[in-house]
């Protein structure tokens, strides 16, 4: 999710595009988050009012609506983002002294992005690919079968 | 479909593609035209035949079932000529193949019996002709030309089919309801908001049967009256929506979906939603706010969704499997399907087998088979023969039955009365070194989190039981606590506005019953007996096995561990975080935890 810093015109520009190509009803409003989110990292101030006034929907709603779901984010987000399933599985899997050591490494809490925003840690709920735990995301690419001993090696191959 | 003599399967993985497989592809394809076979040889696109590491690209030739690895473009003209048109294999390019396990799904074991997974790992997904070859759609065509909605409710009806989400509702009569309600327009929508940790089941079907799924709602839309459909799939099965739409896409360019399906003058259209990650989705009024535009927030029922639904209109919900079902139903008849399975539960099952049992994965057994036949017989047992201390069935809000439930037969109704559910059909076996109080614990964490917060008792009540069982955890527990949590589990219960508050309080209240012992230990003598939870546990080098290697001393983050080489090494309590990095390396197990 490595993505340039779009502000002012670029986010104008591409909550119009979003609007003009999937709609202005409001069942439209998540699929536009959702495109927002990706293309931007994050779902900024800018567009959730360009967003408002193109919908014609109240900001409290779409802000409602952003911060509801886990996958949709308000606040900036590191050039990484790693997520570590906390299902039960992976769970009993292991996935715990993972978890301790993805911590450990990367100096975070759960939903802490780094300093040089290079990294967010977060968790996530079951990526359905149980059948490899412990299992974790960073940004599109899975990891399955993580051992402790694993983490520092799979974080240096991200720049 | 067009005759071919031979079909040509050519690994498109990344790391084929990497290396050319696409390449390879236009290769044969010239090759073929050179030699005038390209009428007789069809070349297809699949997904990884061998191991993609040290082989590739691969190709698979049907019917002859030859595997040809490692290949590259330089090889097709001999590899052409040689076995199309001569028909001799061209051993040199045959190489001792490592076979890739599907890790989820294995060749059907003994006592199961596949519905809804017969197709999966069988045909292309993504070519709706092959679906099609198996005598896809034929239950559609069946329903649109010989039976009146009516008459195919009374199939649906007759057969015993009930939701696989975990409800177990009768399928056919809540298609009467949506028939018989009134509406401008009527919904089908399909569940596929898999959200229970550990089940994976209908991801596998979305992604390797989605046209069984198409079937089965546009048979269901016709019975109920439907006209337009949604599929709303959680966002974290991106395959999952890619393949559903590309179905979808293919199902209207063949006239099965749309305007006058099969000149049948019946009318249905059907579009994927994406979820955004929230597991209360699942839930079918937070489901249907979903698609709307909302927050995904349940609301309380009456009015039902057979009657104020999506828009406020008569919507139908079903989950994936159940969908699924339905094809064959059609086809084999409601005898057929109700001759499986066991009292009020008819027909199969999936179940995601997590945990510490050998053979993980998904299995589809019939109903009435026992907890005890599926880990043992299908399952294989409990991984390093360890002993068997509970299994976790229905996801994060089913129960915890120990070992004197393992007779149960599986079915809606057993597992109900033991506590616990049958949910989505999650499965996650637990050995003797689980600590129950610890899994109470984690399954609470994970719906206090997953808590939309709509109402009061799922809010705060989850996050009151979360409070009382990590103090119990951390050795803090107090003789009250029990009692506490067995009436928050109760309230919690009766008072929820869904079923993820309803539910929630299952596993504590479960554990409370099979594995009061270890409450109590946690509580009374400050010590847990599955050697889990950090404050209650210690780490010892012990004398005899220890030969002073110094691999503990040397990985040991908070540098705890001190001794000389070659003499036993000693752990300073006081600044060891209990990692357990030291136990997990030490090669003689001279690392105890007492």
């Amino acid at each position: 999710m490595s993505k340039e810093v779009k502000q002012g015109q670029d986010v104008q520009k591409l909550v119009r595009t979003l609007v003009e190509d999937l709609g202005h009803e409001k069942a439209e409003l998540i699929p536009i988050l959702q495109e927002i989110n990706d293309e931007l990292g994050y779902i900024s101030d800018d567009a959730i009012t360009e967003l408002s006034q193109l919908m014609n929907i109240p900001t409290s709603h779409i802000y409602s609506v952003a911060t509801f779901y886990r996958m949709l984010s308000t606040e900036p987000r590191g050039r990484h983002v790693l997520q570590f399933c906390e299902s039960a599985p992976c769970h009993v899997a292991g996935g715990r002294l993972v978890w301790q050591k993805l911590q450990r490494v990367l100096g975070l809490e759960n939903g802490e992005t780094s300093p040089d925003d290079k990294w967010t840690l977060l968790t996530t709920s079951c990526l359905g690919v149980c059948g490899v735990g412990p299992v974790m995301i960073i940004d599109n690419d899975l990891y399955g079968n993580v051992t402790p001993e694993q983490v520092p090696d799979i974080l240096s191959n991200y720049k | 479909m067009a005759y071919f003599r031979s079909h040509v399967l050519v690994s498109i993985d990344p790391v084929c593609i990497e290396k050319g497989a696409y390449d390879l592809i236009d290769a044969l394809h010239d090759e073929l035209v050179k030699q005038g076979l390209v009428d007789e040889i069809q070349v297809l696109e699949t997904s990884r035949i061998g191991d993609p590491e040290t082989q590739g690209p691969d190709l698979m030739v049907y019917p002859e079932t030859v595997h040809y690895s490692n290949l590259s473009v330089n090889d097709i003209p001999f590899l052409v000529e040689e076995h199309f048109l001569k028909g001799r294999v061209a051993e040199q390019y045959i190489r001792e193949a490592k076979a890739i396990l599907d890790e989820e799904l294995s060749a059907p074991k003994a006592k199961e019996v596949r519905i809804v997974l017969k197709n999966i790992g069988e045909i292309d997904p993504l070519n709706i002709e092959e679906y099609i070859a198996r005598d896809g759609y034929m239950a559609l065509g069946k329903v649109l030309t010989e039976m009146t909605p009516e008459e195919t409710i009374q199939e649906v009806l007759d057969s015993g089919l009930r939701g696989r989400g975990g409800a177990g509702f009768p399928t056919g009569l809540k298609w009467r309801f949506i028939r018989n309600a009134d509406g401008d327009q009527k919904f089908m929508i399909c569940n596929a908001d898999e959200g229970d940790p550990g089940a994976f089941a209908n991801r596998r079907v979305l992604e390797g049967d989605p046209h069984s799924v198409i079937e089965g709602m546009i048979i269901g839309a016709y019975a109920a009256g439907a006209s337009q459909g949604y599929i709303y799939c959680r966002a974290e099965y991106p395959i999952a929506v890619r393949t559903m739409k590309t179905a979808i896409e293919q199902a209207r360019n063949f006239g099965l979906l749309g305007e006058d399906i099969l000149g049948s003058g019946f009318s249905f259209d059907l579009e994927v939603r994406m979820g955004a990650g929230a597991f209360v989705c699942g839930e079918e009024t937070a489901l249907m706010a979903s698609i709307e535009g909302h927050r995904g927030e349940p609301r309380p029922r009456p009015p039902f969704p057979a009657q104020k639904g999506l828009w406020q209109q008569p919507s139908n919900i079903n989950n994936v499997e159940t969908y699924s079902n339905v094809p064959q139903i059609i086809l084999k008849g409601a005898e057929w399907f109700a001759g499986l399975g066991y009292k009020k539960s008819t027909g199969t099952k999936t179940f995601s087998m997590a945990g510490d049992v050998k053979n993980t994965g998904l299995i589809e057994v019939p109903f009435g088979i026992t907890l005890r036949e599926i880990i043992y017989d299908v399952g294989g047992g409990i991984k390093d023969d360890k002993a068997f201390k509970a299994v976790q069935t229905g996801g994060p809000m089913g129960g915890c039955l120990p070992e004197a439930n393992l007779d149960l037969p599986m079915d809606y109704e057993a597992l109900g009365a033991a506590g616990s559910i049958l949910g989505s059909g999650g499965l996650v076996v637990m050995d003797e070194d689980t600590c129950m109080v610890d899994i109470a614990r984690f399954f609470m964490e994970f719906t206090q989190d997953e808590s939309c917060g709509k109402c009061t008792p799922c809010r705060v009540g989850t996050r009151r039981i979360l409070e009382i069982l990590t103090r119990i955890c951390e050795g803090n527990g107090k003789p009250e606590d029990i009692d506490t949590l067995r009436h928050l589990c109760d309230e919690i219960n009766e008072n929820s506005l869904c079923g993820l508050g309803k539910g929630a309080p299952n596993p504590v209240k479960s554990t409370l019953e099979h594995f009061l012992d270890e409450y109590e230990a946690h509580i009374y003598e400050k010590r847990c007996p599955a050697k889990v939870c950090r404050n209650l546990i210690r780490f010892e080098i012990i004398d005899g096995p220890c030969t002073g290697c110094t691999l503990c001393a040397r990985n040991c983050p908070v540098d705890a561990i001190s001794g000389e080489r070659r003499k036993t090494h000693v752990i300073d309590p006081d600044i060891c975080i209990k990692c357990g990095i030291c136990e997990q390396l030490c090669p003689y197990d001279a690392i105890e935890i007492v």
